[in-house]
C-alpha cells in the first residue's frame, strides 16, 4: 500500500491544499491533512493540475525511430507534466490495424512514462480510399477511441460521412485535419501578404475552413461526434462557434505554437518555423485565444512533431513540417493565456486535460483533484521563468521553434496513478 | 555595404544608386581598356563561386563573365540533380564551399530563401549573392535592368535619375523574382511602377506592395516610359492561370498594335528567355526601341559592381 500527501500545493491555482494518495487514487482532498507513513511531497508555492492529456501527439514509432520512440517522447511528455497522450497514426506502418496499434499502445507500457493511447488512421495507409478496420482497433487492447488520418485530411466527402458514421457503434470519434488538397498543393505557410513577398506558396485559411465547414454539417446530418484538429484561423473559430449554437456534437483543439508564434516567423527561412497548418496572422492568434478562453475551442494539444535535424537543416521548401511541442505546451499556454488574464488555472485544467479526456474518451484521465478520481497530477512552479534550451530535452529531435526564448512555468512533479514519472523537474 | 544581397531590401537608394554608378564607371573603365587584356585587377587572388542549383546558362556566363573581368578566380558548381530534391545539399554544398575558402558564393537555387539560408545559418563565412532564388528575388537582375533605364531615360542634367518615370511590368507576377526585384528597386529609385497581369497571375497581398496594379494592359501603355515583358510558362494554363496561350497573348501580349500604342521614348524590355509570340512577338522583341540585347551586356557591368562592392570595396 503505497500512500503519499501532497502538502501545500495550490489546488487549481486557488485555494491552498494537501492531496491524499493512495494506491493510485485521490483519496482525500483538504487542508491540514496528515496520514502516518505517507511518502511527503512539499507543494507548497506549487499549482496543482490533474495530469494533462494530449489529443495530438507523433511519437514516429514504428519507423522514425532516429526522429523520437515511444519511450523518449513519452519521457518529454512527462517532463511536461503529461500522464497521458494520444499517438498520432501515421508511422510507418501506418497504424491502421490492431496489430501496430498494439505494438504502440505496448511500447507505452513498457516505457511507464504515460498512458499512450494510440489513434487509429481512418483510412488504410492514410490513403483516403477505403476505411481502416476502425472496429478491430477500436476493440483491441489499445482501445482506440480516437481516429485520424492527420497529416493527411479525408478530403472525400462520402468517405468522411461513412467514417462519421460507422465509429458510432463504438463511442469513436474521427479527429479531422482539416486541409483541402487541392488549395494547398506544395503549400509552403500562411497566403498573405508575406507569402507574396517571400516567394513562399500561400496556405490559404479558406482551405481549412472548408473543410471545417464541410465536415460540421456532415457530422450534423449523421448525427456524430466530430473533432476538428489544430484549428489555426480566425474563420475557422467562427464556423466551430456557428456549429456549437446550433447543438451540433463538434469539438476543436489548438496547437500552442499557434496561441504564441506568427507567420512572420517564416521572414527568417528558418524551417524550424515550418509547420502544418501553417503559423498565421495576429488576428487569427488573437481569435484562437479568446475562443480557447471562452470553450469554443476545447482543448489545447500539442500537436508534438519531432524531426531529425537533417529534415529542418535546409532549405524551406525541402524542410519538413512539424515542431516540437510537448515540453514546452503548459509554459506556452501559462505565457498566451494566463499571464495574458484570458484563462485561470481551473481553466487550464479543463483545456488540457479535462476536455481532452473527454473528448479521447480515456477513462481514468482528467478526472479533476477530487477524490476518487485517479492520481494523475502535475506541480507546477508558475513563478519562474527560464530560457528553452533544445539540448536539455528528452526529445530525440530538435526542433523547437522556442529555442532562446523566455517562458514562464516549470513542471517540478507529474504523477501517474500516484507514481512520480518526474521529480524535482528530473524524469524518474 | 551589406556583405551580402541576398534581396534589394538588403540595399538603401543610395547604396543601390553607388552600385549603379560604380557599374557605370567599370564599363566605361574596360571600354577604355586595351581590348585584348579586357580586365581590372581588383580582385586578384579572390575566389567566386558559381552555385547554381538550377539551369541558367545566361546568368551563370553572365556572373563568369564579371568575376573574370576583376581577376578573380571562378569556380562553376552546378549541383541540379536528383540528390538536391532531398535539400540537404545546400549545407554540404556550403560546407564543401567553406573549406575551399570561396570569397563570395553566387548562388541560384528553386527554393525561395535558399541563399538567405546560406548567408546566416552559420555553414560558411562567404558573402551571397542571390542570383535567383524560387519565386522570391532577382536581385541583379533589377539592378541591370534599373541600369539599362537610366542609360536611356535619366535626365541630361541628372543622369541616372529615374523618379517619376512610369513602368509596367507584365505577365507571370506571382511566379516572378524578376517583378519582386524591380518594384522594391525602382520604388527605391522613385520610379512608378505597375504590374499588370491577369488576377490569376498576381500574388494574393499584391496590395500592400510600393506599385500599382492593373488588368488592362491596353489602358496602361500609353503613359509607360518602359514595358517590361515577363516570361510566362505555357504550363501555366494547365493550372488554370489562363485559359489557353492564345487567349493570354491577346489580352497581355505585346503584339504590334500595342507597340503602337507606346510613346516614342519608350523603351521595351525582357529578362529574358522570350516566348515570342507568347507574352513578346518578334516585330516588339527585335525593334529599335527594344533593349533586350543591351540589357545581356550590361548585366555584367552590373554584377561586376557588385562583386567589386562586396569584396574589393570592403578591403
Ligand atoms: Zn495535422
Amino acid at each position: 500500500m503505497s500512500t503519499t500527501l501532497v502538502r501545500g500545493a495550490r489546488l487549481l491555482g486557488d485555494r491552498q491544499g494537501d492531496l491524499l494518495i493512495r494506491d493510485g487514487l485521490i483519496v482525500e482532498v483538504g487542508p491540514g491533512l496528515s496520514e502516518v507513513g505517507a511518502e511527503v511531497i512539499d507543494a507548497t508555492g506549487l499549482v496543482a493540475l490533474p495530469g494533462l492529456v494530449d489529443l495530438h501527439t507523433h511519437l514516429r514509432e514504428p519507423g522514425r525511430e532516429d526522429a523520437e520512440t515511444v519511450a523518449s517522447g513519452t519521457a518529454a511528455a512527462a517532463l511536461g507534466g503529461f500522464t497521458a497522450v494520444h499517438a498520432m497514426a501515421n508511422t510507418d506502418p501506418v497504424a491502421d490495424t490492431a496489430g501496430v496499434v498494439e505494438q504502440v499502445w505496448r511500447l507505452g507500457q513498457a516505457a511507464g512514462h504515460c498512458q499512450v493511447r494510440p489513434v487509429g488512421a481512418v483510412t488504410v495507409g492514410l490513403a483516403g480510399e477505403r476505411l481502416a478496420e476502425l472496429g478491430a482497433m477500436a476493440s483491441s487492447a489499445a482501445g482506440v477511441r480516437v481516429f485520424s488520418d492527420d497529416g493527411h485530411c479525408v478530403s472525400d466527402a462520402v468517405l468522411m460521412r461513412r467514417a462519421l458514421e460507422y465509429v458510432k457503434a463504438f463511442g469513436g470519434v474521427i479527429a479531422q485535419h482539416a486541409q483541402e488538397p487541392r488549395l494547398t498543393e506544395g503549400a509552403q505557410m500562411n497566403e498573405g501578404e508575406l507569402s507574396g513577398v517571400l516567394g513562399l506558396r500561400g496556405w490559404p485559411a479558406v482551405a481549412e475552413e472548408a473543410i471545417i465547414a464541410r465536415d460540421v454539417l456532415l457530422a450534423a446530418h449523421v448525427g456524430s461526434r466530430l473533432h476538428i484538429c489544430h484549428v489555426s484561423t480566425a474563420g475557422s473559430v467562427e464556423i466551430i462557434r456557428w456549429a456549437k449554437s446550433k447543438g451540433w456534437d463538434v469539438t476543436a483543439e489548438v496547437s500552442p505554437h499557434h496561441l504564441l508564434l506568427t507567420d512572420e516567423l517564416a521572414a527568417s527561412y528558418d524551417p524550424v518555423f515550418k509547420v502544418n497548418p501553417p503559423l498565421r496572422g495576429k488576428a487569427d492568434v488573437a481569435a484562437l485565444r479568446e475562443a480557447l478562453a471562452d470553450g469554443t475551442i476545447d482543448a489545447v494539444a500539442t500537436d508534438h512533431a519531432p524531426h531529425p535535424v537533417e529534415d529542418k537543416d535546409c532549405e524551406w521548401d525541402a524542410a519538413a513540417f512539424g515542431m516540437l511541442g510537448l515540453q514546452t505546451a503548459l509554459s506556452v499556454v501559462q505565457e498566451a493565456m494566463v499571464e495574458t488574464g484570458l484563462l485561470d488555472w481551473a481553466g487550464v485544467a479543463d483545456r488540457m486535460s479535462t476536455r481532452p479526456a473527454r473528448i479521447g474518451a480515456l477513462a481514468g484521465q482528467g478526472e479533476g483533484l477530487v477524490p476518487g478520481a485517479a492520481a494523475n497530477l502535475v506541480l507546477v512552479d508558475p513563478s519562474v521563468r527560464a530560457r528553452v534550451d533544445p539540448d536539455t530535452m528528452a526529445s530525440l529531435s530538435r526542433n523547437t521553434p522556442y529555442a532562446g526564448m523566455v517562458l514562464p512555468g516549470r513542471v517540478v512533479t507529474t504523477l501517474l496513478h500516484g507514481r512520480a514519472t518526474v521529480r524535482d523537474g528530473v524524469l524518474q | 555595404m551589406n556583405r551580402h544581397l541576398l534581396s534589394i531590401d538588403d540595399l538603401s537608394r543610395d547604396e543601390a544608386t553607388h552600385v549603379l554608378d560604380t557599374a557605370a564607371e567599370l564599363a566605361h573603365l574596360l571600354d577604355d581598356t586595351d581590348r585584348a587584356v579586357r580586365k581590372l585587377p581588383t580582385l586578384r587572388g579572390r575566389t567566386v563561386v558559381n552555385l547554381f542549383f538550377e539551369d541558367s546558362t545566361r546568368t551563370r556566363i553572365s556572373f563568369e563573365a564579371a568575376a573574370k573581368r576583376l581577376s578573380a578566380d571562378v569556380i562553376n558548381f552546378s549541383a541540379k540533380g536528383s540528390s538536391v530534391s532531398k535539400g540537404e545539399s545546400l549545407k554540404d554544398t556550403a560546407l564543401t564551399l567553406e573549406a575551399m575558402g570561396a570569397d563570395a558564393v553566387v548562388v541560384r537555387h528553386p527554393a525561395s530563401g535558399a541563399p538567405h539560408r546560406l548567408a546566416y545559418s552559420g555553414w560558411t563565412r562567404s558573402s551571397v549573392v542571390n542570383a535567383g532564388d524560387g519565386t522570391h528575388e532577382h536581385p541583379t537582375q533589377a539592378l541591370l535592368d534599373a541600369f539599362t533605364m537610366r542609360r536611356h531615360l535619366g535626365p541630361p542634367d541628372r543622369p541616372g535619375a529615374l523618379d517619376g518615370r512610369r513602368v509596367a511590368i507584365v505577365g507571370d507576377i506571382l511566379h516572378s523574382r524578376v517583378a519582386r526585384s524591380n518594384v522594391l528597386l525602382l520604388d527605391k529609385l522613385g520610379a512608378a511602377v505597375t504590374l499588370v497581369a491577369p488576377p490569376t497571375l498576381l500574388p494574393v497581398g499584391v496590395g500592400s506592395w510600393p506599385c500599382q496594379t492593373s488588368y488592362d494592359l491596353d489602358a496602361v501603355l500609353p503613359a509607360c516610359d518602359v514595358v517590361m515583358m515577363l516570361r510566362v510558362q505555357r504550363e501555366r494554363m494547365n493550372a488554370a492561370y489562363f485559359p489557353s496561350a492564345r487567349e493570354y497573348s491577346r489580352r497581355y501580349g505585346l503584339d504590334a498594335p500595342r507597340l503602337g500604342m507606346l510613346a516614342e521614348h519608350a523603351l521595351v524590355m525582357h529578362p529574358g528567355p522570350m516566348n515570342r509570340g507568347l507574352e513578346i512577338s518578334a516585330v516588339a522583341a527585335d525593334s529599335p526601341r527594344s533593349t533586350i540585347v543591351e540589357q545581356v551586356a550590361n548585366g555584367v557591368s552590373v554584377r561586376m559592381a557588385v562583386l567589386y562592392l562586396l569584396l574589393g570595396g570592403a578591403q
